[in-house]
């Protein structure tokens, strides 16, 4: 399996690596993993599960449209009011005693995160699942400061041990048999080959305990920041993350600055909004606010919490009125879950943090138009993304609009060429008759012949014989 | 009523005799129908390709071929979403927005138009076979049909109507994605292709010559029996 090579170095995704020739390596990979008919077989039997759950639980609500109207509402209101509602969620998380640091862009989050390490005298760090610090590329950063960081999310844990980032960004070892996973932790950990799933985890959760305790400091995501208490919502299945957070001296937390929220009342309409559409669940296992470090007279709780707030273009997006509403996503991965796109190329082809529908529209943003519109153009606009996002994001329109941003920014002089004479043509009825007569005419002699598009149609599909008349010209002599 | 036919330009190139079912079925029905000449293309093949400025010209040029029409009804639901959804966002702000708007309300899928507006289910046709029917992603998704082809192919005569279990998904044509990247729309009428031919149906019916494009030219190079038909050929009753 080809992949990007993220986590060995900061530096190789964001910087260093050739951004130009991401588009081939996309074409490559996805050529590549077409070919691997099992595993695309595999992980559309792994989503089966999830489109029978999610059904299950969408029919729960009364009216699930509805509820995707509120939810879209109240990530509407937090988006369009930044400016007011980022301040007072600050001001409540610092009244708790919780410390914010402002990042604007990926390196600025990295060396506020490494020197809070360093202020905390850190050795060990726990992380839970974050997705925000994989597009920072976190984990290299703080293993180049020789800091010893372990995943406690059980799918991040076993993609920090095979090497590799995540696959889907909610499911991140989605594409890895329950066979593998009994040899990787027999490799790394030492334990005995099992096909048991319960028995997989205690394995990880046995590891994981005596790692909590011995961390100096937990890093965390968040999924909200509720404005009106100050508090970061954190969603989970496994309880890794309370531990991440309750048990170090030190919590960080490391957000987009897009996830506040304005109160509670939102995010009782979220949350079980994004279990659903995530994970088929009606709620998540746990969902737990974090209003600042232990309190005085408290028994447990870390000694210190931070929060990261990261920009890194987001402010670009917010500029945008057109795209603005992919600064609702709440990261279920329900976009992924339903895209053949995703389903045939696999996660690690799009060469992106965030995978599939919702990360082809804002990798653009976050890293340039130029070198990833070709994201934008690997659909076919079929709109199963958009249907299923529970906060309406107008995913696949927005694909058009960086297809249009694109040609107009960087137009590829063929392209324009190709489409001026279509204009041109379409323009102007006879011509558009005679050149579709010499088409249908010659098509024998291009089949012979095929020029590259024609190739690439002929490679796997044929071709119906064209009629000897055109409908135009029937049309005509009809009695 | 008086029907303007709107013969997507592939159809018009490839596929006359849809045009032609298109025709007889409204016709059987009691309706004029009307080919205006100087239609082409809708547009789409610039629009989707992110040249809106091209796409402009195209569309602005077909409100003025359409002008005045009381309906206009087209055999492909990617077609008529250009016309109904789209033209009026790639128009909005120019002086052809009006224009646009109102063309939109009068435009309809095939269809739709048989059931929605002329309020008709069963047009006496007859077609003895198995079929299972290919949603086309602009009718499902952008046009919102998913009732009517159904509705149409379960008052015909003879015809046992079978469900994939691929409903939903999309057959990959996605018109220039199809072969920019050919090997993503190959293996989405793999999925597809392969759903549909395993409900050992006799044909695929669609509502989009586009789809049929991909799924025939898959279904025929894997040599798989199901051969794909328009959902007007089968209301012509042209298989008796």
């Amino acid at each position: 399996m080809t992949r990007a090579a993220a986590d060995t170095d900061p530096k190789t995704v964001f910087e260093a690596e050739e951004p130009h020739l991401a588009k081939r390596k996309f074409l490559h990979d996805a050529a590549e993993h077409v070919r691997d008919t099992a595993h695309r077989a595999f992980v559309r039997k792994a989503l089966g599960g999830y489109y029978t759950s999610r059904d299950t639980q969408q029919a729960r609500y009364r009216d699930w449209e509805q509820a995707r109207d509120a939810a879209s509402l109240a990530k509407w209101s937090a988006v369009n009011r930044l400016d007011e509602l980022l301040p007072r969620f600050v001001g409540n998380f610092e009244a708790n005693g919780g410390r914010v640091h402002w990042a604007r862009n990926a390196d600025e989050a990295r060396t506020i995160i490494l020197g809070l390490l360093r202020q905390a005298r850190a050795r060990a760090v726990i992380k839970s699942k974050c997705m925000t610090s994989e597009e920072i590329h976190l984990n290299a950063a703080m293993e180049r400061d020789g800091y010893g960081v372990v995943e406690s999310d059980l799918g991040e844990f076993i993609q920090q041990l095979r090497g590799e980032p995540p696959y889907h960004f909610v499911f991140p070892c989605m594409h890895v048999r329950r066979d593998e996973i009994s040899d990787l932790f027999g490799r790394h950990l030492g334990t005995p080959p099992t096909d048991s799933p319960e028995e997989l985890t205690m394995i990880a959760r046995r590891h994981m305990r005596r790692l909590y305790v011995d961390a100096d400091v937990g890093i965390t995501g968040a999924n909200f920041l509720v404005a009106e208490t100050g508090q970061i919502s954190i969603t989970e299945n496994e309880g890794n993350a309370r531990l991440t957070a309750a048990l170090p001296r030190v919590h960080i937390a490391l957000a987009g600055i897009e996830k506040v929220v304005a109160n509670l009342d939102d995010l009782a309409v979220l949350l079980p909004m994004l279990a659903t559409a995530g994970a088929g669940q009606p709620l998540t296992c746990y969902n737990t606010l974090y209003a600042g470090p232990r309190q005085a007279g408290e028994c447990d709780g870390p000694e210190e919490m931070h929060l990261v707030l990261l920009d890194n273009r987001r402010t670009e997006i917010l500029a945008d009125p057109e795209q603005r509403d992919s600064l609702h996503c709440i990261r279920c991965g329900a976009c992924l879950n339903v895209c053949p796109i995703f389903k045939n190329v696999g996660g690690f082809t799009y060469g992106t943090t965030y995978q599939g529908p919702i990360g082809s529209v804002i990798t653009p943003h976050l890293r340039g138009l130029a070198d990833w519109n070709h994201l934008s153009g690997a659909s076919s606009l079929c709109g199963a993304c958009t249907d299923a996002c529970p906060v309406r994001i107008d995913i696949h329109h927005h694909l058009l609009h960086n297809r249009r941003n694109a040609a107009r920014s960087s137009p590829s002089r063929l392209e324009r060429l190709g489409h001026r004479l279509f204009a041109l043509v379409a323009s102007r009825p006879w011509l558009f008759a005679a050149g579709g007569m010499v088409v249908r005419r010659t098509l024998w002699l291009a089949k012979k012949l095929p020029p590259p598009l024609l190739r690439a149609w002929l490679a796997t599909r044929d071709l119906p014989r064209p009629p000897a008349r055109s409908f135009r010209s029937q049309w005509r002599s009809r009695p | 009523m008086r029907v303007s036919l709107f013969i997507p330009c592939f159809v018009d190139q490839m596929f006359p005799q849809v045009g032609f079912a298109v025709a007889r079925v409204l016709e059987r029905l009691g309706h004029a129908c009307e080919f205006r000449a100087a239609q082409t293309c809708c547009g789409q093949p610039s629009f989707n390709a992110g040249y809106w400025d091209e796409a402009r010209e195209v569309a602005a040029r077909a409100l003025g071929v359409f002008a005045g029409s009381e309906a206009v009804v087209g055999p492909s639901g990617s077609c008529v979403a250009m016309m109904r959804v789209f033209y009026p966002q790639l128009l909005a702000g120019t002086p052809h927005e009006t224009a646009a708007l109102d063309l939109a309300s009068r435009t309809f899928e095939f269809g739709e138009f048989l059931v929605e507006r002329l309020g008709v289910t069963d047009v006496g046709a007859r077609f003895p076979h198995r079929v299972s029917y290919h949603d086309g992603c602009h009718g499902l998704r952008e046009l919102r049909i998913r009732e009517a082809p159904r509705k149409l192919l379960q008052a015909v005569r003879d015809l046992d109507l079978v469900e994939c279990d691929e409903p939903e998904s999309c057959c990959g044509f996605g018109g220039l994605f199809s072969v920019k990247y050919p090997m993503i729309s190959t293996a989405m009428a793999e999925v597809k292709g392969g759903s549909l031919a395993r409900t050992g149906c006799d044909y695929v019916v669609s509502s989009d010559p586009s789809c049929q494009l991909q799924l025939d030219g898959w279904l025929s190079r894997t040599g798989q029996r199901p051969r794909t038909i328009h959902l007007a050929e089968v209301l012509a009753g042209v298989e008796a």
